[in-house]
């Protein structure tokens, strides 16, 4: 019976010591002084690349509106994964309802650091993990950009989440698992400009691998089948092996890649579909050289087959 | 396995006519327009010269295609079933599914009727198209594996 109790006092110690430390370990963590510190002025003009590789209104916009409306970045879609329903949030420049009170050091802990200016962790479907891996000025920049954008009033709704996964202070781990600034494909001294160029669009703020790298049961990418393709998070179906492994793109030529991106036309001539539609008509207003890099790393990353189960043969 | 080789003979039989098999006609359809479509992407690129008459007639092929697919007739209900990428949506929307079909046989039916003259002019209808096709691509079809 003592030893009985002296367990339960020692699984009591220990499971305080645990709830501490996890309180600890799963605190929001901003940047900084000497990150805050390159963030510096921003450009507007070099915002509005960053704005697009980013994809911001392919999510942040008012759902299916069309043209100029897309940069009305009212929020509100929703994103129906496994986890529960995400809205992406207003993050127009309406003081009260976005985020046009924010300063650029806000912006940059949200992007970095996943952190708002209130001290809460954001939800990883707000693709940080990528951004993370996003240089400082470049945040300033599309700062500057995003300040030339309307006001909308109105919030979105709030997510529709299911336990535990409505626990943000649980994202505090799961940042530690999958939030670093390290770029995913380690590439030899001597890589060529373009391969690296197209690292970091692709790694950073193009967050092509938010969709096209299957995920684990914690919700973070599996790094060592990077771009392999996944069954969608969002939605149904599947998102398309990128790398050059069977079932990808290998056929594709860079040049075949650059004009997917830039005309929306695969090589046979189908059309890019789904929810790839507005991310390659954020391509298109890219600079060609900046499409051409995309290839460029896409063609350079290691090869996988294809990252989701084969399809059932259908019952005829 | 029987019943599919069954299908399959029907299938031969048939061979090109009309009331086959929806999916495959309509999947035909859709790789017609995109051989043809390729075609008028050469040009618009500057890989292949401009020449009014072969553009003109490309543009016209590209409308008789438009023309043949029918919603009711190649997206009946239940040809969501099978091989084939359609999406749910397009059951659930078909009046939506509808109006982009129609505003890409507008948009190529304007094409051939304003004959272009020039490299310029072609492009500017190419990206007005290929626009419509990825307006029923993005809501109406899943990638499957």
């Amino acid at each position: 019976m003592p030893v009985l109790k002296k367990l339960i006092g020692a699984a009591l110690v220990l499971g305080g010591v645990g709830a501490v430390a996890v309180w600890f370990l799963s605190a929001p963590a901003r940047l900084d002084a000497e990150t805050l510190a390159q963030l510096g002025p921003g450009d507007a003009a070099r915002g509005k690349r960053i704005f697009y590789a980013g994809g911001c209104t392919s999510c942040h916009a008012k759902p299916r509106s069309q043209g100029e409306a897309r940069l009305q970045l009212a929020g509100g879609l929703q994103l129906k994964t496994p986890f529960g329903i995400f809205v992406p949030p207003n993050i127009s420049q309406d003081a009260k309802d976005g985020i046009g009170a924010w300063s650029e050091e806000d912006l940059a802990n949200a992007m970095l650091k996943g952190v708002s200016p209130g001290g809460e962790h954001f939800y990883p479907a707000f693709p940080y993990a990528s951004y993370a891996r996003m240089k400082p000025s470049d945040i300033a920049d599309l700062y500057a950009f995003l300040k030339t954008l309307p006001a909308v009033a109105g919030k979105a709704p709030g997510h529709t989440l299911g336990f535990p996964f409505n626990i943000r202070r649980g994202i505090g781990l799961w940042k530690l698992l999958y939030l670093s600034p390290q770029p995913v494909i380690a590439l030899p001294e001597g890589t060529p400009d373009p391969v690296m160029a197209g690292r970091y669009l692709v790694e950073g703020p193009g967050h092509c691998g938010e969709c096209h790298t299957p995920r684990d049961l914690a919700g973070g990418t599996k790094k060592a089948v990077w771009l392999a393709g996944a069954t969608a998070a969002e939605g149904s179906g599947i998102v398309p092996n990128i790398t050059s492994g069977e079932g990808g793109i290998g056929d594709w030529s860079e040049a075949d890649i650059a004009n997917y991106l830039e005309t929306g036309f695969t090589p046979d001539f189908d059309s890019v579909g789904g929810a790839m539609v507005d991310v390659q008509r954020n391509m298109a207003q890219l600079m060609p050289e900046d499409r051409a890099a995309i290839a460029a790393y896409l063609k350079a990353a290691p090869s996988h087959p294809n990252g989701y189960p084969a399809r059932k043969k259908p019952e005829n | 396995m029987r019943k599919l080789v069954i299908a399959i003979s029907m299938l031969a039989f048939a061979g090109s006519a009309a009331f086959a098999d929806p999916i495959l006609d309509r999947q035909a359809l859709m790789k017609e327009r995109g051989k043809i479509a390729g075609g008028l992407s050469k040009v618009v690129k500057g890989e292949e010269a401009f020449d009014a008459a072969a553009v003109l007639t490309a543009l016209q092929s590209l409308e008789a295609n438009a023309e043949k697919l029918d919603i009711d007739a190649h997206f009946p209900a239940g040809s969501d079933k099978g091989d084939t990428t359609a999406s749910p949506k397009i059951w659930e929307d078909t009046a939506g599914f509808k109006a982009g079909n129609d505003k890409y046989v507008a948009d190529v039916k304007a094409a051939v009727a304003a004959a272009p003259a020039d490299v310029d002019a072609l492009k500017a209808q190419f990206n007005t198209i290929g626009g419509d096709c990825g307006t029923c691509h993005q809501g109406y079809r899943i990638k499957k594996g």
